[in-house]
């Protein structure tokens, strides 16, 4: 866990157990390793009102069959994040008060969610989150606003406009993405060296 | 004077029985002009001038938020209380001069939430009259359901019922009518938020099943109606002011220090906002808590008190004030 740097830096908790109806689970790759933790302290017959979305990615078929064996009420199994989020706003518009969310994986995955979570209404305290994997970031560009996914150097370059960005703290809940300010505006043919930071 | 607590001189430009035991009271500023805007759910503390004696008790307000020119409060009889109360019901009268607050609100609606469920007993009914106003001018959504002992002092129901139709539902305890609560929290839209007032036993019993439910704390929100409690007199010593104090029967150990020329900081006076928590220097008897402020923890430790509606009862208290 990164050191809490500014106040808008999210901060991950360690997923437990709530008290609701029902439980609905999205995670990316490793975040399966935090669901399969979560079992380990979860009361008889938790996963019965459960609904695992998980996106393997880099995981390949590792966590499925151990995430199966939790016996969910329903099990998806998506190709991609952004396939994923549609399937999750339908699901959170048709469910009710009760339902408790838990996001786990990479930052990208818990931002997006959350960000589909907060558009349906629920209180960003009340998600349980927790951080496995990659650290790499979503960070979007001010100066054009395009959005460049898995960003994992320091400077990066916006995948849209092509300037070198500076990768802050700086963190948008509404556009689940850390903020990317041009680096070298002063002198544009001043290129600092990019290092591998967000792994 | 404390924090949020600003006076504003009013006339009292009517008094209204609504049933046997509720009183409306309106005021206006005494000077013309436009009272501070407010928002659903906020109280003002009315001071009652009783011959020597003195209260200053939290009302809800019940206006609209929407009108600024008079502010409007109910109060129940409560013939067991301290008699403030019964301060209102028999001494105040059109044409009154008085000294209220600032509007303060500890009860505000959340207006991310997609939908608002407000639960009323009894008297408790106030801070949804305003807030009802302030959801229906801003096109909001919103369900109240309102349970009270029979149809006679079912304070407001038929105003309400006829604002906002099916919005309202009532539940009468002569008839055995019982608020569904269980069904009702089952079946809220995701994005829905909880509110409740009324007596202890019900706040208790909503939070509870709500929690039960697994509706988040974020999403339940409660004001209890902690009016101070009389009890037995007690003497405390304000170890900072180097003063001897006795608190009578009928007033709370904040309206004694402040007879006694103290200033100590207050918002609500109910036990709910934490402005009033005062350390413990020493003492020997029992604590009677009666706050919703300090933790559990907090109450058995022996060096905390909220004076606006906690007493004392032993041989000595000394206070850090
Ligand atoms: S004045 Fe609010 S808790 Fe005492």
């Amino acid at each position: 866990m990164p050191a809490k740097t500014i106040l808008s830096r999210p901060v991950y908790g360690t997923l437990s157990p709530q008290t609701g109806k029902n439980h609905l689970f999205i995670a990316d790759a490793e975040g399966a390793a935090a669901i399969l933790d979560l079992a380990k302290k979860a009361p008889d017959g938790f996963f019965a009102s459960a609904h695992i979305m998980f996106i393997p990615e880099m995981a390949g078929n590792q966590f499925q069959t151990a995430l199966r064996t939790l016996k969910p009420a329903q099990f998806y199994e998506g190709p991609s994040v952004a396939a994923a989020l549609p399937r999750l706003r339908q699901t959170l518009a048709n469910a009710h008060m009760g339902l408790r969310l838990y996001l786990t994986g990479s930052e990208g995955l818990i931002g997006q969610a959350m960000q589909v979570a907060l558009e349906a209404g629920i209180d960003h305290s009340s998600i349980q989150t927790e951080h496995r994997g990659s650290w790499a970031r979503r960070v979007q560009c001010v100066h054009c606003k395009g959005i460049t996914e898995n960003v994992t150097t320091q400077p990066a370059t916006c995948a849209h406009c092509g300037l070198l960005l500076l990768v802050r703290d700086h963190y948008s809940r509404r556009l689940a993405a850390f903020q990317g300010v041009c680096i070298n505006a002063e002198d544009p043919s001043e290129i600092p060296q990019k290092e591998e930071i967000f792994r | 004077m404390s924090a949020g607590t600003t006076k504003l001189n009013v006339t009292v430009t009517d008094v209204v029985a609504v049933n046997e035991l509720v009183k409306r009271f309106h005021f206006e500023r005494t000077d013309g002009g436009d009272l501070p805007t407010f928002s659903g759910g906020a109280h003002v503390v009315v001071e009652m001038r009783d011959g020597d004696k003195s209260r200053l008790n939290p009302y809800s307000l019940m206006s609209s938020p929407h009108n600024t020119r008079d502010y409007t409060i109910s109060v129940r009889r409560d013939d067991s209380g301290r008699g403030g109360s019964l301060f209102m019901h028999n001494h105040v009268k059109r044409g009154m001069e008085m000294v209220i607050s600032y509007p303060v609100n500890l009860f505000s609606l959340d207006l991310r939430a997609r939908k608002h469920l407000l639960v009323a007993g009894g008297i408790g009914i106030t801070p949804f009259m305003a807030q009802t106003a302030q959801l229906a001018g801003e096109g909001g959504n919103f369900e109240l359901h309102y349970t009270c002992r029979t149809p006679a002092l079912g304070t407001y129901a038929d105003v309400l019922h006829d604002r906002y139709g099916k919005r309202v539902n009532i539940y009468y305890d002569d008839t055995n009518e019982r608020l569904p609560l269980e069904r009702l929290l089952a079946s809220q839209p995701l994005g829905t938020h909880l509110y409740v007032c009324g007596p202890a036993g019900m706040i208790r019993w909503v939070r509870e099943t709500a929690a039960a439910h697994g509706w988040p704390d974020e999403t339940v929100h409660y004001e209890h109606f902690a009016a101070p409690q009389p009890g037995l007199p007690f003497d405390v010593t304000l170890a900072l002011s180097k003063l001897q104090i006795s608190v009578g029967e009928e007033q709370s150990l904040l309206e004694a220090m402040e007879a006694a020329g103290i200033d100590p900081p207050y918002l609500c006076r109910g036990g709910v906002c934490g402005q009033c928590e005062t350390n413990v220097v020493s003492y020997d008897g029992t604590f009677k808590h009666n706050d919703h402020w300090l933790t559990e923890a907090e109450h058995c430790s022996g060096k905390k008190i909220m004076p606006c509606v906690s007493r004392f009862e032993g041989k000595s208290l000394v206070l850090e004030r």
